[in-house]
């Protein structure tokens, strides 16, 4: 084998995958822009900043994504519709403010793509649900092996009055007299940006699949 | 001719002498190479006892969330990464790397220069990763799969690169007139790829900021690339080098190799997109990637035919050389991770193992099974090389061997038959999520006693490869063969 011809078959091979992977897409998909609605000058989706973007940081650093998705996928390539996880599949719009962008690979957990927008025994999910989940998922959920996310909790004596967001503790979770469990600043985002979880808007390039299957 | 031939086979055979003066070379081309990939080789299994105790503890999570959830440190969503960044970077790149080094210097006869570039490019690896697997762990991810690391991080570990791969190009370079050995086209290939992999990927993500769905493509094609591209070149120049040494016969085909290779640098790069079947992606990416891994047949068979045909006729060494052994088990893995990995890709089984076990169950068979065996029969043959005397036992050796094979088995029982079960439970619209993990969970326990014997298994190796680096081995002689144990053992 001649040696110019091995770096150049390195290169050229190395170099075609480049491009049709990455290169090809970005041009494809690099420019997608919100969806305006023409009559109410709604935009969707939208650049969540403040607390939602900081509850995103808490989702992240704590690798929510090694668990739980956020993608729908079509009804021919799976049961998410079927399942409630979405009334659509998504699209690459959906995703254009993202970053780092949480799509996910392993649903150890349900999706989240809509969680936003979840019911649990027929009700609408509140934060407080979301607080005692958190704190302790078995509570909530018998038989979950979601771990528990006590650390982002804090423990504190109770002055005057007690906290309005303190989690009602009860059997082996129950603290002392006096004492009460509060969610940090971070707690408090996370279920903030969970609770905006809401890919269902209508997007012209998808139809919705809904529930008739 | 005599090249081919090795110190076993000439120990086993007697027939054939060498001649004084390569004899001489070899050993000088061994010295000058030795520091690096000794300091390599230790890192690595430092790193692979830290991966192992993070696997095992991620193992266990899964089935007892309960299971040391005090500390930030230490839940799943931070230790899971940490242990595939450590096991990725710190094991099997070192391991990897260590034996790219040595193969290149023995194949091109060039005694390197300057070795001690080498020893500080490997410092600059191990700092990076050692801050990326910390960073991980205190929560300072940048949230991309393969690439947790903070970008200071990656910075040092490009660095630490760039100057191996400038090493082994230079090396290259100067090589001697003579045969080009498909392994050398492999070792070279990897260094290439990987520079240009390496920062492609992190350029996007970190300087040009891209996001949205264009970043998982990214990272999806860097993630295969790293398995696919890098780490397997390695693994198969490793392959390709062992089984005709060892052996003491000639590739079986040289048409064949040469058809393997380039087929496979054609297919190879193409094949990320299989992770994001049913992503919300443009579908032509994702069938691209899927005809890629099917026409990725050609090169495993091809390339596994080879192995088999080499080995034809010398089958006791696999009973008897610890090197073969390994090996061979890696090259089979090979065949079995690329079907599995193809058959993965396909969009009706997608739908069931999509987001399951069943893609981990395909990284471990493709990073252990396959790369991490072959680097630990590479260990096994190279090491003696560089100290001086033998290992100590065939009875560790052998040992860690079984627990290897018996505890990645295990492992990747479990994880492609339990993400059956989860994909499974997922697309059955009444099941719910505890219904769905029930399903799963008895796969997930005996995944830890896989776990279990791996780190037993490491320990083993890792013991014996102290003793090597104390220069506790065995006077040089007769290399450490698993058939003459008992003789051994009688004397």
């Amino acid at each position: 084998m001649r040696f110019p011809f091995l770096f150049t078959g390195i290169f050229a091979t190395f170099a075609l995958a480049w491009y049709g992977q990455t290169i090809l897409p970005q041009m494809q998909l690099g420019n997608l822009q919100p969806q305006v609605d023409e009559d109410s000058g709604d935009a969707y989706p939208i650049d969540n900043q403040g607390i939602v973007a900081q509850g995103r940081k808490v989702y992240v650093s704590n690798g929510c994504m090694y668990c739980h998705t956020q993608q729908v996928r079509a009804d021919q390539s799976g049961s998410d519709i079927a399942r409630g996880w979405g009334k659509r599949r998504t699209v690459a719009r959906d995703y254009i403010y993202d970053n780092p962008v949480v799509l996910g690979v392993v649903r150890n957990g349900p999706d989240l793509t809509n969680e936003g927008l979840r019911q649990f025994d027929g009700k609408p999910v509140e934060a407080a649900w979301h607080f005692a989940h958190l704190y302790n998922p078995r509570d909530k959920v018998p038989g979950s092996i979601m771990p528990s996310y006590r650390y982002l909790f804090e423990k504190r004596k109770i002055s005057g009055q007690r906290s309005v967001d303190a989690l009602q503790l009860e059997g082996a979770d129950a603290v002392g007299e006096g004492y009460e469990v509060v969610p940090t600043s971070q707690a408090k985002a996370l279920v903030v940006y969970l609770m905006s979880l809401d890919r269902n808007h209508p997007l012209k390039e998808v139809k919705e699949e809904g529930a008739a299957k | 001719m005599s090249e081919t031939l090795t110190q076993h086979q000439n120990e086993m055979s007697a027939a054939v002498s060498e001649s004084e003066i390569e004899k001489v070379e070899r050993v000088l081309i061994d010295q000058s190479v030795q520091v690096p990939v000794l300091f390599f080789y230790s890192s690595a299994i430092l790193w692979l006892l830290a991966a192992t105790v993070l696997g095992l503890v991620a193992s266990i999570k899964l089935h007892q969330p309960d299971f040391l959830d005090y500390s930030p440190w230490l839940t799943y969503g931070r230790v899971w990464p940490a242990f595939t960044s450590s096991i990725a970077y710190g094991w099997a790149c070192m391991a990897g790397m260590g034996t790219a080094v040595w193969l290149c210097a023995r194949l091109t006869r060039v005694a390197l220069r300057s070795p001690m570039v080498l020893v500080f490019g490997g410092v600059c690896w191990n700092i990076g990763v050692t801050i990326g697997v910390l960073a991980i762990l205190a929560g300072n991810t940048q949230g991309i799969e393969f690439l947790e690391f903070p970008g200071f991080a990656q910075t040092l570990l490009f660095i630490g690169f760039s100057l191996i791969g400038v090493w082994v190009m230079v090396m290259f370079s100067k090589r001697r007139p003579g045969h080009a050995f498909i392994s050398l086209s492999y070792i070279v290939a990897a260094f290439l790829w990987f520079a240009w992999l390496y920062s492609a990927a992190n350029l996007t993500v970190t300087v040009f900021h891209i996001h949205g769905v264009l970043q998982a493509v990214v990272a999806a094609w860097y993630a295969s690339g790293f398995f696919t591209l890098w780490l397997t070149s390695i693994g198969l120049g490793a392959v390709y080098y062992f089984i005709p040494k060892v052996s003491g016969k000639p590739i079986h085909s040289y048409h064949l190799a040469s058809l393997g290779f380039w087929s496979y640098a054609l297919f190879g790069g193409w094949t990320g997109m299989t992770r994001l079947v049913g992503a919300p992606l443009p579908a032509w990416l994702i069938t691209a990637s899927i005809v890629a891994s099917i026409m990725m047949l050609i090169p495993v068979a091809t390339v596994t035919l080879n192995f088999v045909l080499t080995l034809r006729g010398n089958t006791n060494l696999i009973y008897q050389s610890p090197t073969i052994r390994f090996v061979f088990f890696g090259a089979i893995s090979y065949a079995v991770a690329s079907l599995v990995g193809l058959l993965g890709s396909l969009r009706s089984v997608a739908e069931i193992t999509q987001f399951t076990q069943f893609s981990v169950g395909q990284m471990h068979l493709v990073l252990y099974a396959f790369f991490s065996m072959v680097m630990f029969g590479s260990i096994y043959y190279i090491v003696p090389r560089l100290v001086g005397c033998e290992w100590l036992s065939s009875r560790l050796i052998s040992l860690h061997f079984l627990g290897a094979v018996y505890g990645i088995g295990m492992v990747v029982f479990c994880l492609l038959i339990g993400g059956i079960f989860q994909g499974g439970g997922w697309n059955n619209p009444s099941a719910d999520a505890v219904l769905v993990t029930d399903g799963m969970l008895p796969f997930i326990r005996l995944r830890t006693f896989g776990w279990v014997l791996l780190l037993a298994s490491h320990f083993f190796f890792a013991v014996h490869f102290l003793f090597m680096l104390l220069r506790l081995g065995r006077p040089s002689g007769r290399p450490t063969l698993f058939a003459s144990t008992h003789e051994e053992a009688t004397h």
